[in-house]
């Protein structure tokens, strides 16, 4: 299960290891289920904090279509 | 310019003062009261506009006076833009105004009530109308003046709390004529953008006409149809705009928009720094658990039963073992019985008792000789008594 760790979103990510906390806290796990989802469960946390350590801002600036500005009053413009 | 030499026709004329009217105040804002007002069947505008020495006819022609926010009344005190335009066959001039706007704030303020009041009663405010702002945000559309200090501060939040999302930014212009219209065509121009979460449209403090464009109806309007959702953050906490009523959500500043937008990425650092630090304990826990469960089992009194076993069957085994020698002590006194029995048949057959009795044993080259046929005369015998045994030799 721990190695079916894919590219997932940060907010599955972060869910399934929400997840995971949870069925940890419950305690009636199998050993080797507990432990495979503390694998699990850590190599999530590294890919989450590494997500967020790594992630630059994105800013894309918008161009409108110049007949997209439907009102004119351009003459009025001074502030 | 024009020559006293030169003869006009009254077309000509008013031509050319058609000409230079309109051309020279082709973009105007006049302050003045309104009079006549009359808005026709047909949706036009019909007014005058005077101050104590003069008046200005002016109309206002459906499409436009729908920006209009206010109706307005006799008496009002107003900034009209517009243009001078001059219509020949009367030979008048008038102004055909563009933008109407109450004069003071006093006006504002009556006109802000007002649009209030209809806009609620319409139900552009409520609550079932908001909708949820998505946690995890990928894509914002900001509608915000792209040189302004709004924009700056909020891309620093962004990059700050959670640097994982995309802004989508278009140059809008906030304030000012015209200001609505384009605030309008951006939210509509980011309604047609395929994936975002939400919009902000965020705008510096200022004064109550610097932030009067949040106040017009088109903006409350299109905020209200908006596809995606909208946050506001419309200059200080104290001041309240139209458009933050009709909002999704509303913050107190531009800032404070995008940090409501955004969740904060060090909530998660903290988040999974407790996950290792919890999931680490369980983990033990859960290990101690079965610990106990080994030792606890090992002392059961389940795991007891095979000793007892053991020594219960130890203890018949000794049982058997003491009867299996109990029986062999029988057997072994049984047969030395009968042993002691046949010894003493055998010792009635005694060879001394004979011997004892007077008869002797004769015996020839080893051999006992029991006939008087198998006796040799020539040689020597040994004849065995009771009480001893001698050699003799036979003469003849």
């Amino acid at each position: 299960m721990a190695k079916k760790i894919i590219k997932n979103s940060f907010e599955a990510n972060l869910s399934r290891l929400e997840e995971i906390s949870a069925l940890l806290e419950s305690n009636n796990l199998k050993l080797e289920d507990a432990i495979s989802l503390f694998e699990e469960g850590i190599a999530l946390s590294r890919i989450c904090v590494n997500t967020l350590k790594d992630a630059e801002l994105k800013v894309t600036e918008l161009k409108k279509k110049l007949e997209d500005i439907s009102l004119p009053d351009d003459e009025e413009s001074e502030d | 310019m024009f020559t006293m030499q030169e003869i006009l026709t009254v077309s000509e004329l008013t031509s050319q003062i058609k000409f230079v009217l309109e051309e020279g105040f082709s973009a105007v804002i006049v302050e003045g009261e309104i009079s006549n007002f009359k808005a026709h069947v047909s949706g036009h505008w019909y007014f005058n506009l005077k101050d104590a020495n003069a008046v200005i006819s002016c109309t206002m022609w459906k499409g436009l006076n729908n920006y209009v926010f206010f109706t307005p009344q006799d008496g009002m005190k107003v900034h009209a833009s517009g243009r001078i335009t001059v219509y020949p066959p009367r030979g008048n001039y008038q102004l055909d105004v563009r933008s109407l706007k109450p004069a003071g704030i006093g006006d504002l303020q009556a006109a802000f009530e007002k649009l209030k009041q209809k806009l609620a009663a319409e139900g552009l405010f409520d609550i079932e109308h908001k909708r949820t702002i998505p946690e995890f945000p990928k894509k914002i559309g900001i509608i915000t003046a792209i040189d302004g200090a709004a924009l700056k501060d909020m891309i620093s939040v962004a990059k700050r709390r959670f640097p994982l999302i995309e802004l989508i930014i278009i140059p809008t212009k906030v304030q000012g004529s015209g200001a609505a219209e384009d605030i309008v065509d951006s939210i509509r121009t980011l309604n047609r953008h395929p994936e975002l979460d939400f919009i902000i449209l965020g705008r510096g403090g200022g004064s109550i006409e610097d932030l009067w464009a949040f106040n017009e109806e088109i903006v409350a309007r299109a905020i209200y149809n908006s596809k995606y959702p909208i946050i506001t953050g419309i200059g200080h906490e104290i001041d309240f705009t139209i458009a933050d009523f009709v909002a999704d959500l509303r913050a107190p500043t531009p800032s404070a928009a995008m940090e409501i937008a955004t969740p904060d990425k060090d909530e998660y650092f903290a988040f999974i720094n407790d996950f290792i630090y919890n999931s680490y304990q369980d983990i033990m826990n859960l290990i101690g658990n079965f610990q106990n469960r080994i030792y606890k089992s090992i002392d059961s009194y389940g795991f007891k039963i095979p000793i007892d076993l053991i020594r219960r069957n130890a203890q018949s085994l000794d049982n058997q073992i003491y009867r299996l020698t109990q029986n062999m002590d029988k057997i072994i006194l049984r047969n030395n019985n009968r042993l002691t029995l046949i010894s003493n048949k055998i010792e009635a057959h005694d060879i001394n008792k004979p011997l004892k009795k007077g008869f002797v044993l004769v015996k020839q080259n080893s051999n006992y000789v029991q006939r008087v046929e198998n006796f040799n005369l020539d040689k020597a015998a040994q004849l065995t008594f009771f009480d001893g045994a001698i050699e003799v030799e036979v003469k003849n």
